[in-house]
């Protein structure tokens, strides 16, 4: 059951990120596959006990940065105008392949390397109460760094005012 | 957990992160690129939370929900930037936005 789960959302996430990146038409498409992508995700967060995580991913991933990305698409109303591109140069392309290429190596021999076996967790692992508890006692520095940083949404907000001239 | 390895999630999570790669250096719309990068976020949490069950720890998932915290506040700000480019330049091609290009 969960090698199936396994195959069937890592084929969805491999999938959907295809298709963000070999959809040249319009833009939408690349962002409705990649709320395939972000669901996927989440389902294999849920396979690897991670439930908080899971329904974060779901959440400001799946539920709202996919949707930011479709006002802004649909708020420009890019369809057609420009959207296609130059041509990427030769040489950008030739190094692309080298990058990931090389990279990819790298990555094998490194990931295949001799692994153990999933450990056995507690059947608290992953959920709401021990991830809060873990971020309001071990991490609560961290938390409200982020908190301060979440006034960058006010940047935003500066950013796509009209200007007032 | 199966028959399903460690290995997996991490060969599903640095295949997700090369095809974010290749789509920010093959792709021209600006939009599509924030996507990819998006995309190596996720693959780099996928990683972060794989290797939290690995070890058995659930620091992993802490730093997974940090990096999310960081990416939303990521998306306004570029996608506001995306939005007063299209405004002065009428484009969201990344070549047409090129005048601090050394």
């Amino acid at each position: 059951m969960r090698f199936a789960l396994f195959w069937i959302f890592s084929v969805a996430a491999l999938g959907g990120s295809i298709g963000v990146v070999a959809n040249v038409r319009n833009p939408i498409n690349s962002a409705l596959n990649l709320v395939v992508t972000m669901l996927a995700l989440a389902g294999l967060y849920v396979l690897l006990e991670a439930q908080f995580v899971g329904l974060i991913q779901v959440m400001v991933y799946a539920g709202a940065i996919v949707v930011l990305f479709l006002f802004v698409i649909m708020l420009l109303n890019l369809r057609g105008s420009g959207t296609t591109g130059a041509e990427v140069q030769p040489l950008v392309k030739i190094a692309g392949t080298a990058v990931v290429a090389i990279s990819s190596f790298f990555l094998l021999r490194v990931l295949s390397t001799g692994r153990a076996p999933w450990p056995d967790v507690d059947p608290s692992y992953g959920t709401t109460r021990a991830i809060g508890e873990a971020l309001y006692t071990d991490y609560v520095l961290a938390v409200q760094v982020a908190g301060v940083l979440l006034a960058g949404i006010l940047a935003a907000v500066v950013l796509a005012k009209k200007r007032l001239d | 957990m199966g028959d399903i390895s460690p290995f997996q999630f991490q060969l599903v999570a640095a295949l997700i992160f090369m095809i974010g790669v290749v789509g920010v250096l093959t792709r021209r719309n600006v939009i599509v690129m924030f996507m990819c990068i998006e995309l190596m976020l996720n693959a780099a949490n996928l990683s972060l939370v794989a290797f939290s069950r690995e070890v058995g720890d659930d620091q992993g998932q802490i730093f997974a929900f940090m990096v999310m915290v960081v990416a939303a506040v990521e998306v306004a700000v570029g996608l506001a930037i995306i939005i007063s480019l299209v405004r002065n330049r009428d484009t969201v091609n990344i070549e047409d936005a090129s005048q601090m290009k050394w």
